[in-house]
């Protein structure tokens, strides 16, 4: 059993450059958020191989979530820390994964995040991200990858990444949703969501990252 | 000073909070970087500027 696993992986892998898989499966990545940024960021990079993923939401799954968010009607009502859990297991099988289905706050995030270097924000209050971003950037080593502004239907080029601090970057477009009566749409989001889980991908590869 | 790569006036006492304040950010959803050292939230009342200093400010809006 063990070698017909072994050899799936290989497979599951034949896509990618000599080299880069080691990288990726030696990654580890949290996620702040499993809405329509983090459910996102969290199946691409279980998609490519990066090791092991920490999920944190508190929150279920509810029917206003599926226009954007990687679940689907089987999952309503489930924690999304286990409905994300479930489905990554069956995406890719080797992946190992952590939950943490408490509410993020000042007090608690350090020790939430203490064993991960990377951190992706994704969340949907504008105050929590504000203290994730305080709390975690006072500890030493630690990137944030964090998302500003998806809403509407806007055009998709405006979304970017930027370092803003030394170790904080921001991906999105910085405008604030009452400006576009679309309210959240999947492809804006998603896009917001590549581009976080494509700088995971660039710090795990050690690639030149200053100019972003 | 300058903030987010622009250069600011600013009176010889004030602190963060007060300077936030009066550009009109939200201090609940902002980060601050202060001559490249991130201030925590419970400093900004305390946290005195100069002219020297060079400040980032990341305000967040919502969505995620």
């Amino acid at each position: 059993m063990e070698s017909v696993s072994a050899e799936l992986e290989i497979a599951m892998t034949a896509r990618n450059m000599p080299g880069i898989q080691e990288k990726l499966k030696s990654g580890k990545v949290a996620i702040a958020g499993l809405g329509g940024l983090g459910s996102n960021i969290a199946v691409m990079l279980a998609r490519i191989g990066v090791g092991k993923l920490l999920l944190v939401d508190y929150d279920s799954v509810e029917p206003s979530n599926l226009n954007r968010q990687h679940y689907n009607i089987s999952h309503l009502g489930m924690l999304k820390t286990e409905a994300l859990k479930s489905q990554i297991s069956k995406i890719n099988p080797f992946i190992e994964m952590e939950t943490c289905a408490n509410k993020v706050t000042e007090e608690n995030a350090r020790d939430i995040f203490k064993e991960y270097l990377i951190v992706c924000e994704a969340f949907d209050d504008p105050a929590n991200k504000a203290v994730l971003v305080n709390t975690l950037l006072q500890e030493r080593g630690k990137k944030i990858i964090a998302a500003s502004g998806m809403a509407g239907v806007g055009s998709a080029n405006k979304i970017q990444t930027k370092q803003m601090f030394a170790n904080l970057y921001v991906c999105g477009d910085s405008e604030p949703s009452l400006h576009d009566r679309a309210g959240f749409m999947a492809p804006r989001v998603m896009i917001c969501a590549g581009h976080q889980a494509n700088l995971v991908v660039r710090f795990l590869l050690d690639l030149d990252i200053d100019k972003e | 000073m300058v903030v987010n790569g622009k250069e600011k006036k600013i009176p010889s006492e004030i602190s963060l909070n007060e300077f936030l304040s009066q550009e009109g950010y939200d201090t609940q959803k902002v980060a601050v970087e202060k001559n490249g050292c991130i201030v925590p939230k419970k400093s900004f009342a305390t946290e005195m500027l100069s002219s020297s200093d060079k400040l980032e400010i990341v305000c967040f809006v919502g969505g995620g």
